[in-house]
C-alpha cells in the first residue's frame, strides 16, 4: 500500500497535472469560473480516471502496442458517457454549466497521458490510486482557480458572498483573460513553495513523472519530446519484455506478501 | 592621431539622450492635454491624474525592491505609463481605479515580462482595457459636472449632430486627455521636433484611418464626418503617444508604416462595424501583439545577400 500513497502525494502536490504538468489546460480554463464548477470538473474528471486507468491496467497484456491509443479512447469515451449521464440525470445544474466540457473529458490529456505513461505499462492497485491522485491533484487545481475567480470576479465563494459591500467585483476574472492571470498567479506561488522548500533542503523532485528525459533508452513511443532514432522501436520491445519480466516479479511479491 | 586611428567597435554614433530623456520629453508633451483636461473637468482631473502618476511609481519602486532588483524609478517611464493611464480615464472614476490600473500596468504588463524593454504591449493600453473589461459601467460613464450624456463619437455612431469646432478645441465629453485635439496636436509637435518621434507611424496611422472610414464609412469623402472621426475620441492621443512606445512598435522602417496602416484600418473597423464607438486601445494592442510578425517579414537584407532567389 506504500506505493499506493506514493501515487496519491505524487499527483495531487509533486506532480499536479495543472500546476507542474499544465494538462489538461482546456478545461482548466474554460469551466473555473466558479469554485463549483471547477470541482465538479475536477471530481467527474476523477471518476473516469480511475475508472479508465483501472481499466487500461487490466487489458494491458491485450491491446496490443500499435493500436493502442484507440483502444483507450474507446475506454475512456465509455466510462465520459458514463459520467455524462449520470451527471445529466442526477445533478443537472452542474451539467448544464459544464456543458460541451463534459464529452470534452475524452479527449482530456490528463487522462490519456495517465493511461499511456502510467496505466499501460503498471499493475492496477497502483494504477487506481495513480488515477485518484492524478484526479485530486485536478480536483484541488480546478477548485484553487475557480475560488480565486469567483472571489475576485463576483465577491462570492461557492455561491457565498464573502467580499464587504463597497467591492465592486472585477469582472475580468470571470471571463477568459481572468483564466490566464489566476492560473499563472497560483503556478508561481506554487513554484516559489517548491524553491523555497529546496533550499530549505526537502525532496521536491517528482516521483516517477513518465519521462526520464533519457530519450534513448524510453519506451514511451508516443512521447512529443522524444529525439527521433530508428534502432528506438526495437530497444523499446526488448525494455517492455524486460519490464513484463519485472512486473510479474513485482505481482510475485504482492502475492507473497 | 592616435585616438583619430583608434579602432573601435560599432556603434560609431554615440548620442548622450538616454531613456530619462526621451521620457521627460514625452511627460512634457503631454502636459498641454493634461493641462486641458484638468481646465476642462476642474480639480478631478488634477487628483486622478496625480492618484494614478503615484501609484504607478510606487508600484515599480515596491516591486523592484521586493525583488531585489535594481530600482528603474529614474527612468520617468513608470510616470510617462501613470499619465498616460490617467488621461485615458474618463474623470467621474473613483480614485481606486486609476491605482488598480496603474498596479495592474507596471506589475503585470511590464514587471513580469522583465521591465522596460521587455514588455510586448503598451503597458498603459493594457491597463485601459483591463480595466475597460473590468469595470464597464465605471470606464463608459462619462457624465460629470461640466458634461452630460454621450461622447462625440458615441453620437456620431447613433447619428446626432456633432459640433466639430467643439471636438477641436476638447470642450466634449470623453476621457480626460483624449478631448483636445489641439493640445495633443501641440505636444506632438514638441515631440517631433524633438526628435523623439517621427511622422512614420503616425502619419500612416491617420491616412489608412481617413482612406477606410471614406471607403466604408457611408458617407463618401464628407470632409466634416472624416475631421470629426478624426477629432473624435482616442485617435489622436493613440496615434502620437501610444502607437509611437519605443518598446512596442516595430524597428524597421517599413515595419512602421506597416503597423501604422493595420492600426488604422484596426481602428476603422472597430469604429464602424464594433458594437462601440471607439476603438483605438483595442486596436493598437492588437497591433503591438503582430509588432514581431511585422518585423520579420520587414527585415531589411543585408547589402549583398538576396541577389539570387534560391
Amino acid at each position: 500500500m506504500n506505493r499506493a500513497g506514493e501515487r496519491l502525494v505524487n499527483g495531487i502536490i509533486k506532480e499536479n497535472p495543472t500546476f507542474v504538468l499544465t494538462l489538461g489546460m482546456c478545461p482548466t480554463l474554460a469551466v473555473t469560473t466558479s469554485a463549483i464548477n471547477g470541482l465538479g470538473m475536477g471530481l467527474t474528471t476523477m471518476v473516469v480516471l480511475a475508472l479508465s486507468n483501472v481499466f487500461i491496467s487490466l487489458l494491458r497484456h491485450v491491446i496490443p502496442d500499435k493500436v493502442r491509443i484507440p483502444a483507450f479512447i474507446v475506454i475512456i469515451a465509455s466510462f465520459v458517457t458514463v459520467a455524462q449521464l449520470l451527471l445529466q440525470g442526477f445533478i443537472p445544474f452542474l451539467y448544464d454549466a459544464l456543458g460541451i466540457y463534459i464529452p470534452l473529458i475524452v479527449v482530456n490529456c490528463i487522462i490519456l497521458g495517465r493511461a499511456e505513461a502510467y496505466a499501460y505499462k503498471n499493475p492496477v492497485i497502483p494504477s487506481l490510486f495513480d488515477g485518484i491522485g492524478m484526479g485530486l491533484g485536478f480536483s484541488v487545481a480546478l477548485t484553487c482557480i475557480g475560488a480565486v475567480r469567483e472571489l475576485l470576479g463576483a465577491g462570492e465563494i461557492f455561491g457565498i458572498h464573502v467580499m464587504p459591500e463597497s467591492y465592486v467585483p472585477v469582472s475580468i476574472f470571470i471571463m477568459a483573460p481572468g483564466a490566464f492571470f489566476v492560473l499563472a498567479m497560483l503556478t508561481a506561488i506554487q513554484n516559489k513553495v517548491k524553491i523555497s522548500g529546496e533550499r530549505k533542503g526537502k525532496d521536491m523532485s517528482k516521483i516517477q513523472s513518465g519521462c526520464s528525459s533519457d530519450c534513448m533508452n524510453c519506451e514511451d513511443a508516443g512521447c512529443a519530446h522524444r529525439l527521433y532514432d530508428d534502432r528506438a522501436d526495437s530497444r523499446a520491445a526488448q525494455k517492455r519484455k524486460v519490464q513484463e519480466i519485472t512486473i510479474e516479479e513485482i505481482k510475485e511479491e504482492d502475492d507473497n506478501g | 592621431m592616435s585616438d583619430f586611428m583608434k579602432v573601435s567597435s560599432n556603434p560609431h554614433i554615440r548620442s548622450k539622450t538616454g531613456t530619462s530623456g526621451i521620457m521627460l520629453c514625452v511627460v512634457i508633451a503631454l502636459l498641454p492635454a493634461a493641462g486641458f483636461g484638468i481646465y476642462n473637468f476642474g480639480a478631478g482631473a488634477l487628483v486622478t491624474i496625480l492618484v494614478t502618476v503615484a501609484s504607478a511609481v510606487l508600484t515599480e519602486y515596491l516591486f523592484e525592491k521586493i525583488c531585489k532588483k535594481k530600482v528603474t524609478i529614474g527612468d520617468y517611464s513608470a510616470v510617462v505609463t501613470g499619465l498616460l493611464l490617467a488621461l485615458n480615464l474618463p474623470v467621474s472614476a473613483p480614485w481606486w481605479i486609476g491605482v488598480v490600473g496603474s498596479v495592474f500596468a507596471i506589475l503585470v504588463v511590464k514587471m513580469l515580462f522583465g521591465g522596460l524593454g521587455q514588455n510586448f504591449m503598451n503597458p498603459a493600453l493594457g491597463a485601459r482595457c483591463f480595466l475597460l473589461i473590468s469595470f464597464t459601467s465605471i470606464m463608459t460613464n462619462f457624465d460629470c459636472d461640466a458634461y452630460t450624456g454621450a461622447t462625440p463619437l458615441a453620437n456620431l455612431k447613433s447619428g446626432a449632430d456633432v459640433n466639430i469646432l467643439d471636438m477641436v478645441i476638447g470642450r466634449t465629453a470623453g476621457t480626460i486627455g483624449e478631448t483636445s485635439m489641439i493640445a495633443i496636436v501641440i505636444g506632438a509637435c514638441f515631440l517631433i521636433l524633438m526628435g523623439v518621434i517621427d511622422l512614420r507611424i503616425p502619419g500612416s496611422y491617420i491616412v489608412s484611418f481617413v482612406i477606410f472610414i471614406s471607403i466604408f464609412g457611408g458617407h463618401g469623402l464628407d470632409w466634416a464626418y472624416i475631421s470629426a472621426h478624426l477629432a473624435g475620441g482616442g485617435l489622436m492621443l493613440g496615434a502620437f503617444f501610444m502607437a509611437t512606445d519605443y518598446v512596442t512598435r516595430p524597428i524597421t522602417k517599413n515595419g512602421q508604416y506597416l503597423f501604422g496602416i493595420l492600426l488604422g484600418v484596426l481602428t476603422g473597423i472597430f469604429r464602424l462595424f464594433g458594437p462601440s464607438a471607439e476603438g483605438v486601445s483595442y486596436a493598437i494592442i492588437l497591433g503591438n501583439l503582430l509588432v514581431p510578425l511585422i518585423e520579420k517579414i520587414t527585415l531589411p537584407k543585408a547589402f549583398g545577400k538576396g541577389g539570387e532567389k534560391a
